[in-house]
């Protein structure tokens, strides 16, 4: 019973200090309405009696109506229902991304943290390396791979969904080097803790001290790289994207529907301004929380303040 | 120091190698070979044909071999024939390389100028307004899109008040450096807004962390001015880990100037490997991208010497 109070005193402390966090709470905020807004999408395009997939061309550019509130795009299409269905792409496809580049910095930070000394060197030489890396210029030769030649079967490599595996998947390999950092300096420390050498000495193996006395103790470390790297990846493919290497129409993503844009800038700026306006605040949004929970999660910044 | 960096040097070479082999590596699995792009510019060639060019100039045999060949003819100088300019590798390569350097120049010049003092600001006065309203031009430069920040510079100063040019490098027929510059300003401008935030917030944690230390304290109570603590104690010591941040950044920088470069149409090095990469150019695109690579690396390497010069503590034995 004692444990369980004492976590909620824990819990209860972090949620005080960041609700003090005004601009993450606003954030939490936006996220949400944000995804709520993105999964409604095909209720919202009902609700206006539109059609996002059909291309009228007698409709081109059309202003703002009431059936269509942004106006229409330069194949007729209802721009803000396009971009709900973009963000919900984009929204997923950074979450996910998010998620596997975390799974792989938690590993390789728990190894490096835990066993020290040359293992630790040479992962962490080796995530230096990664992160001084000229990355974009990486990222768009590892999207330009012909999967066919990678080794892949010919029907997964067709199939309409396969820009989507593609994008988490590079993004990821290169997006853990945050969580890798954050988790190995934290092991680094818990490994010298006497709980961990109470576990050693009565006897457990490597594998079971990281799993059960170590990564629970490095959730909000986890958490905070988490949060904070999903804005990045949003960015990073919403760039790969636009420059038509990512998310491939007719999927739309909010990186997508920029591709065009540069071309129409004289026609229609505002289709270059939604999409892009949206990824600032989804990205902005998702740092702001970051920061917030780091403040809200960090021991070290009660005494501050 | 020499055998630092000497040490260092090697280091860096080893990388060198092992991208250039990754790099070929993945260049070969890109779609298309040069041979078919032969095919496709000569419908009158046969299986045959392609065939026996293939074993003539090597493609059929595997990535290894290939890739000793071509490093044994980098190395004697010969970086091959850009498909996409018709011209050596090299001539292409320079002239971009020259225009890149200038706009990273200046980017970097720029974005220091203001995020430093900035953050040593806002550090000053932590959770004041001032803090707040730092904190969130900072927040906002880290989390805006570039291409999409380069594309709303476009609308604004090309489209709707038409004062600069929208992209290039120069008015066709009136050159000169005021026309040149008036070219430099919205790249410069993207890039810098693209890089400001982040050396803002690095300077201001380095710099409450330095103002919490014992030093400072002894410093202040000794009596010396607020301007003297700032300047002559602190700030020295805060920049150890902002120039070390700033090296590691290097190549985030590179992968800003490729999305400026591609949106402004400004001839660099970032330009040209997207267009190498998309125009199957892949002789160029190999060594456009190991050029990259080799400006980052020299990047790291002159911060390992600015860290050791800012902090003689360390004495690399």
């Amino acid at each position: 019973m004692s444990t369980a109070t004492h976590s909620q005193g824990m819990f209860g402390l972090a949620l005080r200090r960041f609700r003090r966090h005004r601009l993450a709470l606003g954030s939490a905020a936006a996220l949400v309405a944000l995804a709520v807004l993105a999964v409604a999408a095909p209720l919202v395009e009902a609700a206006l009696g539109v059609d996002s997939s059909v291309v009228d061309l007698f409709n081109r550019f059309a202003p703002a109506t009431a059936a269509h509130p942004l106006g229409t795009d330069e194949l007729g299409r209802d721009v803000l229902v396009r971009l709900l269905y973009g963000g919900r792409v984009s929204l997923l496809v950074g979450l996910v991304t998010a998620l596997v580049a975390a799974v792989i910095g938690t590993i390789v930070g728990l190894i490096a943290g835990f066993y020290g000394g040359r293992v630790d060197g040479l992962l962490m030489r080796f995530t230096d390396g990664v992160i001084a890396l000229p990355l974009l210029p990486l990222l768009i030769v590892l999207a330009a791979l012909d999967l066919e030649k990678v080794g892949l079967p010919a029907a997964f490599v067709q199939s309409e969904n396969v820009s989507l595996y593609r994008i988490i998947a590079i993004v990821a390999l290169v997006g853990w080097t945050t969580v890798a950092r954050l988790v190995r300096g934290a092991a680094l420390t818990l490994r010298e803790a006497d709980f961990v050498l109470a576990a050693h000495a009565q006897g457990a193996g490597a594998l079971r001290i990281m799993a059960v006395h170590i990564l629970p103790n490095l959730v909000s470390p986890i958490i905070v790289a988490t949060t904070l790297s999903v804005g990045s990846v949003i960015l990073l493919e919403s760039v790969l994207s636009f420059l038509g290497l990512g998310i491939q129409p007719p999927i739309p993503s909010w990186g997508n529907l920029l591709t065009n844009a540069q071309e129409l800038i004289w026609t229609a700026p505002a289709l270059a301004f939604y999409p892009g306006i949206l990824i600032f605040v989804t990205v902005i949004a998702f740092n702001f929380l970051g920061d917030g929970l780091q403040d809200a999660l960090d021991p070290k910044a009660m005494e501050g303040r | 120091m020499t055998r630092f960096l000497a040490t260092r040097v090697a280091q860096s070479v080893i990388v060198l190698a092992l991208m250039s082999f990754a790099i070929y590596a993945l260049i070969g699995l890109m779609p298309g070979d040069p041979i078919d792009l032969m095919i496709s510019a000569d419908p009158k060639m046969t299986p045959e044909d392609a065939a026996r060019l293939r074993e003539l100039y090597g493609v059929d045999k595997p990535v290894v071999e290939r890739y000793a060949n071509w490093l044994m003819a980098a190395l004697g100088g010969d970086l091959g024939y850009s498909r996409l300019y018709a011209a050596p590798v090299l001539d292409v390569l320079l002239p971009a390389l020259g225009n890149t350097l200038i706009l990273l120049g200046l980017t970097l010049v720029l974005s220091l100028a203001i995020g430093l003092p900035a953050g040593v600001v806002a550090a000053l006065r932590p959770y004041s307004r001032t803090d707040y309203a730092i904190n969130l031009f900072a927040f906002a430069g880290i989390s805006v899109p570039a291409f999409w920040l380069g594309l709303l510079l476009i609308i604004v100063f090309a489209v709707i008040l038409g004062v600069l040019p929208a992209g290039g490098t120069e008015t066709v027929g009136g050159a000169g450096f005021w026309d040149q510059a008036k070219y430099l300003v919205l790249p410069v401008a993207n890039l810098t807004l693209a890089s400001v935030g982040g050396h803002t917030r690095y300077m201001r944690a380095a710099m409450m962390e330095t103002l919490r230390q014992d030093y400072i304290r002894t410093a202040r109570a000794k009596g010396a001015g607020r301007a003297r603590v700032v300047l002559g104690h602190a700030l020295r010591n805060a920049m150890i880990p902002v120039v070390t941040i700033i090296a590691l950044q290097f190549g985030y920088l590179f992968s800003g100037a490729l999305i400026t470069e591609t949106i402004f149409a400004y001839p660099g090095m970032g330009k040209l490997i997207f267009d190498s990469i998309m125009g199957n150019d892949f002789n160029l695109a190999l060594v456009a991208l190991l050029f990259a690579t080799l400006v980052t690396l020299i990047g790291n390497l002159l911060a390992d010497v600015t860290y050791a010069w800012l902090d003689p503590r360390i004495t690399y034995r």
